[in-house]
């Protein structure tokens, strides 16, 4: 617990320095540097364009930054391509929503195991033994994630004929098959009704009590304070504060850039 | 009687009840067909199937358009073609030295491809089908030329495979084979990598896809297996000539992959036995069979754009819940979308 309330934890899972991307003349994230500890829920936030998504693609591989350092504890690993960042424990979800709509919904989950089963495609042609096993402790498990993420009811269905909200956690499910250690979770909570977000509140505080880091976008600023160890507010690619939610409340220069600048000499 | 059979037979999965069905229409074909005529046809047809079962499964499951399968096809046909002739190789030997250059091939020229994003493939695979179909026709002193050249009776262990029965079975194995291999591959981790890659090439790299490599592997592994085929074709033709490695038989092959549906391993069965029966059934049009041809084609786009076994399952499939919601005996409260 110690680690969670530290302001300067001993060993982050994940450390960024001075990271930054220009896109052409469109400086997308600026300089940001932040430390994510171990075991911890960490929110980042900010207006629409602020650069969320952005440096979550950094952080994943998506993106190749233009400058900066991303230490995956505590060695270097931008601009490393996204499979090799997975194999290192890194999951994610995606706010647009990347789902494959050419399966089903458990396939979906079984591809987040990809790399922890044997590949081998002649094996596979013709049904080895230890293959078929394999995949079927698998469905199995799939399975087990569905309903760990409220979806048993889908169990049998295609992707392609899944709700906005149920496609959300399938994303999930199949992160979560992954066993990451670091899940980033971009805007989970996006498009869904009040009480399908309490549920997700529920599910990621399920999933950090399991000892996954859990790095969160949202805008849903009731869930982000209840639910984060710690927060940054980005705004125009800037880090603009960082820290613990009651501390990101009182910080005028957030609530300068969410409400205006007159609204932050009002409530100051 | 019947009844416990065919509820039995509803039990199994449609991907196993398929293949029951192919293996009985394969055994019960010879007996039925008498004439040499039809039976040649029905080989074709199975040799057609085989081939546009490996390329679906790089059209229709990994994504990825080839548009020189043809040219993969005369690597293997003139490898056992010229080397047995010219070189006194074994055509066994033959057959697996043209599978392992059009491997080769296939690597090499993969390689910086797919490294790209976008449909680089199909333009690269057009190209070098074309200079394959070149060389096949221009190196006469090696290839016959255009007029191709005779292949020598294939030998299997000691046993010279030349009447059409004994092709017939072994075609037929291959093709059961086949089948059977394709759908264990796409029920596989590699198959669900390729079809994921497909699906959304994001998602595939985050959860841990080498998305190039996948590219790669099924891209060199269906060049193999068209190589392979070619040789087939050769050895049974008993003749080859620069028309397999011809830029429209490539075409035609992608055509029988998305007429009888992409992504779909008993749709790959269906384009081939339509596309090749149909040139020959049209032969009555008497100069308009090209016409009647491309018509087919153009409706079955515009009706059937999924290909007409997806479409025919999803109606089939809308039928039964509709039936089934009858049996029920209530109006669904909930959305069947």
């Amino acid at each position: 617990m110690m680690a969670r309330t530290s302001t300067a934890p001993a060993t982050p899972v994940l450390s960024v320095r001075d990271l930054s991307i220009n896109f052409g003349g469109v400086r997308a994230v600026q300089n940001v540097s932040f430390d994510i500890a171990s075991g911890c829920i960490y929110s980042v936030i900010g207006p629409n364009g602020a650069g969320k998504t952005t440096l979550f693609n950094l952080i994943t591989g998506v993106y190749v930054p233009t400058a900066g350092e991303i230490l995956l504890d505590g060695q270097p690993v931008q601009g490393q391509p996204p499979h090799r960042l997975a194999r290192r424990g890194v999951a994610r979800t995606f706010q647009n929503l990347q789902v494959c709509l050419n399966m089903t919904a458990l396939e979906n989950v079984m591809v987040g195991a990809h790399l922890r089963l044997d590949r081998n495609v002649l094996k596979a042609a013709f049904r080895w033994p230890s293959l078929r096993r394999a995949d079927q402790a698998l469905h199995q498990e799939a399975a087990e994630l569905m309903r760990f993420v409220g979806l048993e009811h889908a169990l049998e269905a295609r992707a392609d004929a899944m709700s906005y909200g149920a496609l959300k956690r399938l994303e999930i499910a199949r992160a979560l098959a992954m066993k990451p250690r670091l899940l980033f979770l971009d805007e989970p909570a996006a498009g869904l009704n009040p009480r399908e977000t309490l549920e997700i509140d529920e599910l990621i505080r399920k999933v950090a009590a399991s000892g996954v880091t859990v790095v969160l976008v949202e805008h849903d600023m009731k869930m982000v304070m209840s639910l984060s160890d710690r927060i940054l507010v980005l705004d125009y690619g800037k880090k603009l504060a960082e820290g613990t939610a009651a501390e990101i409340r009182q910080d005028p220069a957030v609530i300068a850039a969410y409400l205006g600048a007159g609204a932050a000499g009002e409530t100051s | 009687m019947i009844r416990p059979v065919i509820l039995r037979l509803m039990a199994l999965r449609p991907a196993t009840l398929g293949l029951v069905a192919l293996a009985v229409l394969v055994l019960v074909l010879p007996l039925v067909i008498s004439n040499s005529f039809y039976l040649d046809l029905v080989i074709r047809i199975a040799i057609n199937a085989i081939i546009v079962l490996g390329l679906n499964l790089l059209i229709g499951f990994a994504g990825q358009i080839s548009f020189g399968h043809a040219g993969f096809l005369g690597i293997g046909a003139y490898a056992s073609a010229v080397l047995p002739t010219h070189f006194g190789w074994p055509p066994l030997l033959a057959l697996i030295a043209g599978a392992a250059a059009a491997a080769a091939l296939a690597a090499v020229m993969a390689w910086p491809i797919f490294r790209l994003k976008g449909h680089y493939l199909a333009m690269a695979t057009l190209g070098l089908g074309i200079i394959l179909n070149l060389i096949f026709r221009n190196e006469a002193s090696y290839t016959g030329g255009p007029d191709g050249m005779a292949v020598p009776a294939m030998e299997l262990f000691g046993l010279q495979l030349s009447r059409d029965r004994q092709w017939y079975w072994v075609i037929a194995a291959l093709l059961l084979v086949s089948v059977w291999a394709s759908l264990n591959i796409i029920d596989s981790p590699f198959g669900r990598a390729l079809r994921a890659l497909h699906g959304s090439d994001v998602a595939a790299r985050v959860v841990g896809v080498d998305i190039a490599r996948y590219k790669m592997a099924i891209f060199v592994m269906s060049a193999t297996f068209a190589s392979i085929m070619g040789s087939i074709t050769a050895h049974y033709v008993g003749f080859v000539t620069p028309n397999i490695a011809d830029f429209f038989h490539s075409v035609e092959l992608v055509t029988m992959v998305v007429v009888g549906g992409m992504a779909s391993v008993f749709g790959s069965l269906l384009g081939a036995v339509l596309l090749t029966i149909l040139p020959q059934a049209l032969a009555t049009f008497e100069g308009w069979e090209t016409v009647a041809f491309g018509a087919i084609l153009i409706l079955c786009m515009i009706f059937m754009p999924r290909g007409l076994l997806p479409t025919l399952a999803a109606r089939l499939g809308s039928l039964r819940f509709a039936v089934a919601r009858l049996r029920a005996g209530r109006s669904a409260g909930e959305s069947d979308s």
